[in-house]
């Protein structure tokens, strides 16, 4: 590297924390200047049913930004001008199962403001779902503001799908051409980048894996366990640039790598690990009665923790960061031009250096502890001095 | 709740099991393997490598110290023979004194014993001699005296004076 550390880490950060501000600027000062939305009448009507007031005021439209930038999308925006209605970014492939596979570009929908026509069939873009329409896109709404039409089954390569994609790609370039250094001999040191993967591999085997699973058992779930940590570290780290993408702050990702533990855990737990739910050893009959229903419920409230930590601190993550720089806007008017930036851009990136720190926290977070359900699943179990046992299981259990 | 639950994408979902799938399987055969038996192979030989030194080290400090022993051994054994080079020495030289002194005292007594005999064969000859000489020379004088008759007597006179002398 020929960037200093210290000059790379300000301007990393000054990177993360400006970029997301630009491409926020556009919308949200036509926001505050109390234009008129540029959408179509028809996804205009419906927004404005869905939600039963105006959406002019500023709060609304940072509110309404914050939560569509959460949801996954069907095209690729980096960012749009509202005066002219002008989206800037690609549309991404539809693939819809309905009677046989229907693929289409979402420009069809022309960014939700227009109804698809595929095949003869008419879909509709409302809050990034897809619904099963008619040819004047009438959603049926209920009181509630939602849709009572079909829902489309919708398989498509969403943002969310393509980044996962990209990083996916991203990791597989970056750790097969660290696995390539080693082709010449295990002392043949990676050069470059790989010098920063290889004491993280080392890390998580040293640890996480090793520690919670065991000397033992630890290398049959190694692959899982870095892929996993990898996977959500990069995620986290991609959804802190600008580019809009919030792959781990979406439920479906977070549930999927949940089941993948649970999955797991319950794979390779051994007669022991089931002993000790249905009928803990060493406890009072009754107690064991009593135990059982909790320790089945904790087989599930173990991976449930782990799907709702993610989502939940990369969303707020997320959230707070998006808030915070709204205050440009908010508070243009109290603090001048000037006072606002200042106070959005101090505060933003404060948040920002604890969101990078957050992004290996959740990946560390969620590798460590599918580390541990999976090792209290293998681990070898010595009834004879259960006392000393329940001590060290005690210890074992995570703060966090 | 209701929000999320409706917001769930199956979709999104479907694809990310998909996805992990595929990459943990690519990652484990391209990447982890390769780079956990690289990395477990190197910390292998490192703790190899050191416990090897190790022993290395050991072996040494043992040779140093046969070494050393050798040495003190060595040095121990020039010593005594020192030692006993120089005793014999000493012995020799006393031996020597004694055989000498012995030696020499026996020569002298030979020495002594010769000169005793030559000087009594010595002093036989001489007496021989004298004797000899004697005669010879009284013969003479007797042949001289005994010429005359006067001489005679006056001889034989003086003789006998000696002889009453006696």
């Amino acid at each position: 590297m020929v960037i200093s550390g210290l000059k790379l880490k300000t301007s990393v950060v000054a990177f993360f924390a400006a970029v997301p501000f630009l491409a926020f600027a556009n919308s949200s000062q036509d926001t505050v200047a109390g234009h008129a939305e540029p959408q179509s009448a028809v996804a205009h009507e419906s927004h404005e049913a869905g939600h039963g007031h105006e959406a002019a005021s500023p709060k609304e439209k940072i509110n309404a930004h914050i939560v569509h930038h959460l949801q996954d999308s069907h095209e690729f925006i980096f960012f749009s001008n509202e005066e002219t209605g002008e989206h800037y970014g690609f549309p991404l492939p539809v693939i819809l199962v309905d009677n046989g596979l229907k693929v289409f570009s979402s420009s069809k929908f022309e960014h939700g403001e227009k109804v698809a026509e595929v095949d003869g069939n008419h879909y509709k873009l409302f809050h990034g779902k897809i619904y099963k329409t008619d040819a004047a896109g009438d959603l049926k709404l209920d009181a509630h503001g939602h849709p009572t039409v079909e829902k489309a089954v919708d398989f498509s390569i969403t943002k969310n799908v393509f980044s996962l994609l990209l990083t996916s790609i991203l990791i597989f370039i970056l750790f097969a051409g660290l696995a390539k250094t080693y082709k010449n001999g295990a002392n043949n040191l990676p050069k470059g980048f790989g010098r920063v993967l290889e004491p993280l591999v080392i890390y998580v085997r040293d640890e996480i894996a090793r520690p919670n699973i065991g000397e033992a058992k630890y290398k049959k779930f190694m692959p899982y366990l870095l892929t996993v940590f990898f996977l959500i570290w990069i995620l986290n780290l991609i959804g802190l640039t600008p580019l809009g993408i919030n792959v781990t702050g979406n439920i479906a990702i977070t549930l999927c790598l949940a089941l993948f533990t649970f999955f797991i855990t319950q794979f390779s737990a051994n007669k022991e690990y089931w002993g000790h739910i249905f009928w803990m050893p060493g406890v009072h009959p009754i107690m064991k009665v009593i135990l059982a229903p909790i320790e089945v419920l904790g087989i599930f409230t173990k991976p449930f923790s782990l799907m709702i930590r993610l989502f939940a601190n990369i969303t707020a993550g997320h959230t707070v960061v998006m808030g915070l720089i709204a205050i440009v806007f908010l508070l243009k008017d109290k603090l001048t031009v000037g006072g606002s930036v200042g106070v959005s851009m101090g505060l933003t990136l404060f948040i920002m250096i604890i969101e990078l720190l957050v992004a290996f926290l959740q990946a560390f977070i969620f590798t460590m502890l599918s580390s541990l359900f999976i090792g209290m699943a293998v681990q070898e179990h010595h009834h004879e001095d259960h006392g000393h046992h329940e001590e060290e299981v005690n210890d074992e259990i995570p703060v966090i | 709740m209701e929000k999320l639950i409706n917001d769930f994408s199956y979709g999104l979902f479907f694809w990310m099991t998909i996805i992990l799938v595929i990459l943990v399987i690519l990652l484990a055969k391209f990447a982890w393997k390769p780079i956990v038996e690289a990395l477990n192979a190197r910390e292998e030989g490192i703790a190899n490598a050191l416990a090897s030194a190790e022993a290395a080290r050991k072996e040494m400090q043992n040779l140093q110290a046969d070494n050393q022993r050798i040495l003190q051994e060595a040095r121990a054994e020039r010593d005594a023979m020192i030692k006993d080079a120089r005793d014999i020495r000493e012995k020799m030289i006393a031996d020597a004194k004694a055989e000498a002194q012995t030696q020499g005292e026996k020569m002298i007594e030979q020495a002594k014993a010769a000169i005793e005999s030559e000087k009594n064969a010595a002093m036989a000859e001489l007496k021989s001699q004298v004797s000899g000489f004697s005669l010879d020379i009284a013969e003479k004088i007797l042949k001289n005296e005994l010429s005359d008759k006067a001489s005679q007597t006056s001889l034989v006179e003086r003789m006998l004076d000696d002889v009453k002398l006696n």
